[in-house]
């Protein structure tokens, strides 16, 4: 049995931000299922947003505002005012840790503007800011010698009287179960890109940290909210930077018009995610799509040296995988999905309904981004969040005596039912492969849960996620090889990833109103009398079952979202 | 560009160091599709042919540095390889040179072992200024290209002397040490250049450019070795250790 104080669950930003700080009250560890290095986190490209104010005057209530309204008036603006306010303090210390941003002429960290920000607030380092945050915050916890349990897979959470215990994971290295003691858990795995058929995610965004979370007890909170990226190249659905809009480019369709000056005469390219990727898919659906597949994103008037400047990183990305060159040509894009702004219900400290267990990053949901996302501020929300996760994590356990003195009979029979749980696996002896099981569910969310909805999808959805269930209990028997078995680990993600979609689909299904990302073509208008409400999701032994909680609302009435 | 075949054979290199005495070949046939990756292949054996086979995967998009293995006689990340560049037969094996764990995984401890030798964390020099600490454009370029490293090991797989010599810091840990060297901001160049200066270090290299030929991020290693040995030589630490 490993024994730590405070365990880490992901090595992305959220995660190593948080260790780095737990660090410093506590024995902490981190227990990721990929190297750190290899997370998502490494994947963001535009930015993160912080009222520095170098590229012209700004604040944080102005960044509150932004966001605010870009949630659409879900977000709880208690938690953004910390979100914003922490803003500089949290870049400053990257920089100071040593994140290469680009620079402005005076030499400061540059700024480019983002979508529904009203000034230039995303702090960037050319369109690889993500990959190089990530590797300064991992540089921080090789300095601090924080361990790291690489290559683990965690299976479930250890709770005995509403109090956090430890979890079990087995090592994928070995395929070995280990139960592991702590006293407080702080989830940071990220997102669940890979529900999705069409997803700018990575493989491993399987969404395990909140599926862990809620089999414990603990409500998912907004999941219906599902950020759809406008701009997912064409058809490996891989990221394209929104900075490639900030700076400068243009979105054409067909007959080479500029459409988003129709849909958001002011914003243009750079209104908000939501609206951008509604755009996009009406001029698809309206047959101005390029061979109805997708619509240009136009860079090619920026010039070589602006490309090579600030965009290198999509240029490659173009190039590998779609054969362009965007100095030469413009690039294919579609909306595909980018972000879960839902996630594990926890408050503004980061705290969940049991004690000992946090939640931060994308695999929480505190919420600052409400309905919808803003660009450059999934990254900020890592780093402020992460820290506060940890801080708390930290503190609180080392101001317990020792919560898991008697926990060890519990922890231990946890991890033994856990393994019996793989082993069945291997033993099953249906005809229904996972991997079927899988691809048909991503398909039935792109097809029946993407950007607009309706009660009669949504219903169909939810008979055929039921089917699918049905269909996981008749599994052919996973291979049964011990070491780095991805059978095994892909078999246990479809079910995880089963329970996640139910829960978007039955979020999705009550919320009879049209909000940020979610529209339902059946109640096209926000209803704040019925629905400026966060929605809940609790697993019980009867099923799933919603409830509604208040949305935080501090300096800021909801009014009509216009860009 | 050569067009895509119908179907292709992969030739994977199995070892399962539970079960076999040696490694070997299996064969898998993949019906292709437009714009199919080498890593996309792989799924195809896994999820239909053989639930065994084991390779690393996350992002699919050429940044997390998962996926390097040695496809067609050299090093290459399986996601960003288009099958269409390789004609129908190809074969895989895990990045030689390094304990393979199963299959197409091998373990990466002493590459990341070794690039902690030469302290592997920036490290400005304190009190830190109340913003960001300056630095202009120019000297923000001079580490442009050595910090797009996404640790995948090619490099270190490719190279002669991280073969043979336990104690060679290798050319990701050089290159790593090269960007805090060549970063304005950073304090430590001389207990750095030390570290890689030493018996077994950047003086080693024989500059045969294999790490650069290996690169799937178009680095290129070596010049920043030779850059290191310049350096090392100018540097006044340098200049007293011959006085």
């Amino acid at each position: 049995m490993y024994s730590h104080d405070v365990i880490i669950v992901g090595g992305g930003l959220a995660g190593l931000r948080a260790a780095t700080e737990s660090s410093k009250y506590a024995d902490t560890a981190i227990i990721s299922r990929v190297h750190p290095l290899r997370s998502h986190s490494g994947a963001a490209q535009g930015g993160i947003n912080a009222p520095l104010g170098n590229a012209g005057e700004d604040d944080w209530e102005k960044h509150a505002y932004d966001t605010i309204k870009g949630s659409d008036f879900l977000a709880d603006q208690d938690a953004v005012e910390i979100m914003t306010k922490e803003a500089p303090e949290r870049i400053i210390e990257m920089e100071h840790w040593g994140c290469p941003f680009s620079r402005t002429k005076e030499g400061k960290i540059a700024q480019r503007p983002f979508g529904g920000a009203g000034y230039p607030r995303t702090c960037y380092a050319a369109d690889k800011t993500g990959h190089y945050l990530l590797v300064t915050a991992y540089e921080q916890v090789v300095k601090r010698k924080i361990k790291v349990y690489s290559e683990w897979f965690v299976t479930s959470l250890i709770v005995d009287n509403n109090s956090l215990k430890g979890l079990t994971a087995f090592d994928i290295r070995t395929g070995d179960f280990e139960p592991f003691k702590a006293k407080a858990v702080v989830l940071a795995t990220g997102g669940a890109g890979w529900l999705y058929g069409k997803s700018t995610n990575s493989m491993i965004n399987t969404g395990s940290g909140m599926v862990i979370a809620y089999r414990a007890g603990v409500a998912l909170k907004d999941m219906e909210f599902v950020q759809f990226h406008p701009t997912a190249l064409y058809p490996s659905c891989i990221l394209i930077t929104e900075g490639a809009r900030g700076e400068g480019g243009y979105l054409l369709n067909s007959k080479g018009e500029r459409f988003m000056q129709r849909y958001a005469p002011k914003a243009k390219e750079l209104a908000p995610r939501d609206v951008v990727s509604r755009s996009i898919q009406k001029e698809i659906d309206e047959g101005r799509g390029v061979r109805n597949l997708y619509v240009h994103l136009d860079v090619r008037h920026l010039g070589r040296e602006k490309i090579l400047k600030g965009l290198p990183g999509i240029r490659d990305i173009a190039m590998d995988f779609a054969a362009i060159d965007p100095i030469k040509e413009p690039i294919p894009v579609q909306p595909a999905q980018h972000y879960t702004m839902g996630g594990v219900d926890c408050n503004s400290k980061c705290e969940t309904r049991i004690k000992g267990l946090y939640a931060a990053g994308e695999c929480a949901c505190i919420s600052v981004h409400g309905a919808n996302r803003l660009g450059g501020n999934s990254l900020l929300e890592t780093l402020v969040f992460g820290k506060i996760a940890g801080e708390n994590a930290g503190m609180f356990s080392s101001s317990l005596e020792d919560g898991t003195q008697n926990a060890e009979g519990i922890i231990q029979a946890a991890s033994e039912s856990e393994k019996k749980r793989n082993s069945g696996l291997m033993e099953g002896n249906g005809d229904e492969d996972p991997s079927i099981i899988r691809e048909e569910m991503r398909a039935l969310m792109v097809d029946k849960v993407f950007l607009f909805r309706t009660k009669t999808d949504l219903e169909e959805a939810k008979t055929k996620l039921t089917g699918l269930k049905q269909r996981l209990k008749h599994l052919r028997a996973i291979s049964d090889c011990k070491i780095y078995n991805l059978d095994l680990i892909r078999a246990i993600e479809v079910e995880e990833m089963l329970d996640l979609s139910e829960v978007i689909v039955t979020s999705a299904l009550n919320r009879e109103e049209s909000r940020g990302s979610h529209v339902r073509l059946d109640f096209p208008n926000r209803d704040d009398l019925k629905f400026l409400k966060h929605t809940l999701a609790y697993k019980t032994p009867d099923g799933l079952r919603i409830e509604y909680s208040d949305v935080k609302i501090t300096k800021y009435p909801p009014e009509e979202r216009k860009y | 560009m050569r067009t895509t075949p119908d179907k292709i054979r992969l030739r994977i290199l199995r070892f399962d160091p539970e079960n076999n005495l040696e490694p070997h070949y299996d064969n898998f046939t993949v019906p292709t599709k437009p714009r199919m990756t080498v890593l996309d292949a792989l799924f195809h054996a896994l999820e239909k042919q053989d639930g065994s086979l084991a390779f690393r995967y996350s992002c699919r998009s050429a940044v997390c540095g998962s996926c390097a293995m040695y496809i067609n006689g050299r090093q290459r990340l399986a996601c960003n390889t288009q099958v269409s560049a390789l004609g129908s037969n190809i074969t895989i094996g895990p990045l030689p040179h390094l304990r393979v764990i199963r299959d197409l995984v091998v373990d990466l401890e002493p590459f990341f072992q070794k690039i902690d030798m030469i302290k592997p964390y920036f490290e400005a020099r304190e009190p830190f200024p109340a913003k960001e600490i300056l630095q202009s454009q120019k000297d923000r370029e001079a580490i442009d290209v050595a910090i797009d490293c996404i640790d995948c090991a090619a490099c270190f797989s490719a190279c002669p002397l991280s073969w043979t010599d336990p104690n060679y810091p290798g050319p990701a840990a050089f290159l790593k040490a090269a960007r805090f060297i060549r970063d304005t901001r950073d304090s430590t160049m001389n207990q750095r250049l030390a570290l890689v200066a030493c018996e077994d270090g950047i003086w080693r290299c024989h500059t045969v450019f294999n790490c650069a030929d290996a690169c799937p991020k178009s680095l290129n290693p070596t010049k920043y070795i030779q850059y290191l040995k310049r350096k090392s030589t100018f540097s006044r630490r340098g200049r007293s250790a011959q006085n």
